[in-house]
């Protein structure tokens, strides 16, 4: 049977809350079901004090959260739109990373921080952005953004067990996607990235909803006689760059994909570092696709227009393969 | 706790002396270029960390702010350890990672100091949310500065404390200043706990440099709290005697204003509050005499201790080695 992306990400919380007495769910309307539904019934099931609703506080609930993490709770907080982590950053950044390095080892944070990023559907430019290029650039954070449903089951459970603070992160695209669960599958570690597909001629790194753009376009390069093996992430923060040089060995090309604004995104770090370590495998610049520099507009023409998709992806890789015009 | 002693109360003379002289030898060795960064001293504002963190548990917890050094000591943190770690030294708390601003003795039940105004508050409302939690009768301290309320962070924990009836307590350090700036010149409201009432937050403005009145006002505080009766602010009206950090030559402030401060000093008070109680002043003497020996040589301990080894710079950041194998 398959699964909206809501509803896997739902039974996680759910066997998370049933498995470990530590956790606990907070955040804004999380009580009520939470913004998009994730947390349902679940208030309902665990009990109000297991999930809870908290005022619109996102410093103070970050906090919290914090705060709670060192004392023995695993708390899962939801943050409605990454757009309002912008107000959790002081906690996220100053406080939450640090602590254990600044403790010199004597405390942890065993956090997850659920949020949902991405632009769909006329959100605007405060509730449609990819920020996540902010935090791969803390020391101590973890950073997720699972590309599928059965992905993000096995990621967000591992992401509590984890023991670090780990930043989840949900693209609003792919909530309504379905998909099987496979019962009883392994938990996917956290900082290995998969093969979502595999090709030869070039490499596709992606992550969160663009894996689904990428693994369309590479079906239109399939057609056109280009073999592109696509990447997911999973993790940006830790980077799996071993995934990454097995397969750059192989395909001698990197196109590197993601919805962020492309100036000073996650894929100029990947850029960096393949170019770093693995120059000579090289046989063609690495390219990058990702959004022009300009906030997320609201008419759907115009967020069409903006947004990065599969005919980018085609574009870069058909010039990395040296196939223009 | 019942009321103090004359031996508590000579306890408590010997902790405000302690914290006194500790800042004292901050501030020798940062004028000295011993000790890295910026050192923000308690001096004159002892008898708030004593009246209070006498009375926790070991199993309490303790948030602090910039200012915190006193408040560790008075939770019965190790002098060396602390100094140790001041001085950025692997016999540190926290092995030279955190610093004066982010001292951690977490087996001690002091969870964290921060150099961020106000950083701390939430974190402090959620270690009471874990106890609440799990059941425990623990309760969760915080100590801030005036400067704090200035910040959303101030008003959103405030309301989210007094929501859950978490078992926090708000002490703020109310010195009449934000840094270089006076209260005055901050915010139109002259006392922060004018902010709890909005919240259904019980509060009591007090005299912070006389430590019976703080200790009485606690006392009252921390029973409220482990029966369950939600958050309490503590204003304690306090006052600054070194500058905001070592090295201010507080032109911000007159004469005057800095010779009348002197004459507040809580030590020089509870001194006369014993002598009035028949204790000899000579024994009072001998206690100061006592601390100061026991600090010296705590320090100089801290100070012979090892540097931090430059390999293990990249040790902490994450736990497992397999993460932080991905650093860089």
């Amino acid at each position: 049977m398959q699964h909206t992306f809501i509803e896997i990400l739902r039974r996680a919380l759910d066997e998370e809350l049933a498995r470990d007495p530590a956790v606990h769910l907070l955040g804004e309307d999380v009580a009520a079901g939470g913004a998009f539904g994730v947390t349902r019934g679940l208030a309902q099931k665990h009990g109000m004090a297991r999930v809870r609703n908290t005022p619109i506080s996102e410093a103070a609930i970050t906090g919290l959260a914090t705060g709670a993490a060192l004392c023995g709770l695993k708390p899962v907080l939801e943050i409605m739109f990454i757009d309002f982590a912008t107000l959790s950053m002081d906690c996220l950044v100053n406080q939450t990373a640090k602590y254990r390095y600044m403790s010199g080892g004597q405390l942890a944070v065993p956090l997850v921080v659920r949020t949902q990023a991405g632009a769909a559907g006329g959100a605007a430019a405060q509730h449609s952005q990819s920020l996540e290029a902010w935090f791969i650039h803390v020391p101590g954070l973890i950073v997720v953004a699972p590309s599928t449903p059965a992905e993000a089951y096995g990621l967000l459970k591992s992401a509590i067990r984890l023991g670090e603070p780990v930043l989840f992160i949900e693209h609003k695209r792919l909530y309504t996607m379905k998909e099987e669960l496979a019962e009883g599958a392994e938990l996917p570690p956290i900082g290995k990235a998969r093969i979502a597909k595999p090709g030869t001629d070039v490499t596709v790194i992606a992550y969160s909803a663009m894996v689904q753009t990428a693994l369309e376009a590479a079906q239109k390069l399939a057609d056109d006689g280009i073999s592109a093996e696509v990447i997911d992430l999973r993790t940006l923060l830790p980077l799996d760059m071993a995934t990454i040089a097995a397969s750059v060995s192989k395909t001698h090309r990197v196109l590197v994909a993601h919805e962020a604004v492309r100036s000073g995104g996650a894929g100029a770090e990947i850029a960096a570092r393949i170019a770093a370590e693995l120059f000579d495998e090289l046989d063609a610049p690495v390219l990058r696709v990702g959004c022009p520099f300009a906030p997320i507009p609201f008419a759907p023409e115009l967020e069409r227009a903006l947004l990065p998709g599969g005919a980018d992806i085609v574009r870069a890789v058909r010039q990395i393969m040296g196939r223009d015009g | 706790m019942t009321e103090p002693t004359l031996a508590d109360w000579k306890q408590m003379y010997g902790a405000l002396w302690r914290i006194r002289l500790f800042e004292g030898q901050v501030q020798r060795l940062a004028a000295a270029g011993e000790i890295p960064g910026f050192p923000h001293l308690s001096t004159g504002q002892e008898a708030v960390a004593v009246g209070i963190c006498t009375q926790l548990k070991r199993e309490d917890v303790l948030f602090t702010s910039h200012r915190g050094h006193g408040h560790v000591l008075a939770k019965g943190s190790d002098i060396e350890a602390t100094f140790a770690e001041i001085l950025g030294r692997q016999n540190g708390l926290c092995r030279g990672r955190g610093g004066s601003m982010h001292l951690v003795d977490a087996a001690n039940g002091v969870l964290g100091a921060t150099g961020v105004v106000a950083g701390n508050l939430a974190l402090a409302a959620g270690a009471a949310w874990a106890a609440q939690a799990q059941g425990r009768q623990d309760i969760s301290v915080v100590f801030f500065g005036d400067g704090a309320t200035g910040a959303g962070a101030f008003h959103e924990t405030l309301n989210l404390a007094a929501l859950w009836r978490l078992p926090v307590l708000f002490v703020c350090e109310n010195n009449g200043y934000a840094e270089f700036t006076s209260r005055e010149e901050h915010s139109n409201v002259k006392h922060v706990s004018s902010f709890a009432a909005p919240y259904g937050i019980a509060t009591q403005t007090i005299d912070g440099n006389d430590l019976p009145t703080i200790f009485a006002a606690a006392a009252v505080a921390i029973e409220s709290l482990r029966q369950g009766a939600g958050p309490y602010l503590l204003e304690c009206m306090t006052f600054r005697m070194a500058g905001h950090y070592v090295g201010d030559a507080q032109q911000y402030r007159s004469k005057e204003e800095l010779a009348e401060v002197r004459e507040k000093c809580p030590i020089e008070r509870l001194k006369r509050y014993l002598v009035e109680r028949g204790v000899n002043p000579e024994e009072l003497d001998a206690i100061g005499e006592r601390t100061k020996n026991e600090v010296q040589q705590a320090v100089e301990r801290a100070r012979a201790g090892p540097r931090p080894d430059a390999a293990t710079v990249l040790e902490f950041v994450y736990r497992a080695p397999a993460l932080a194998a991905i650093q860089g």
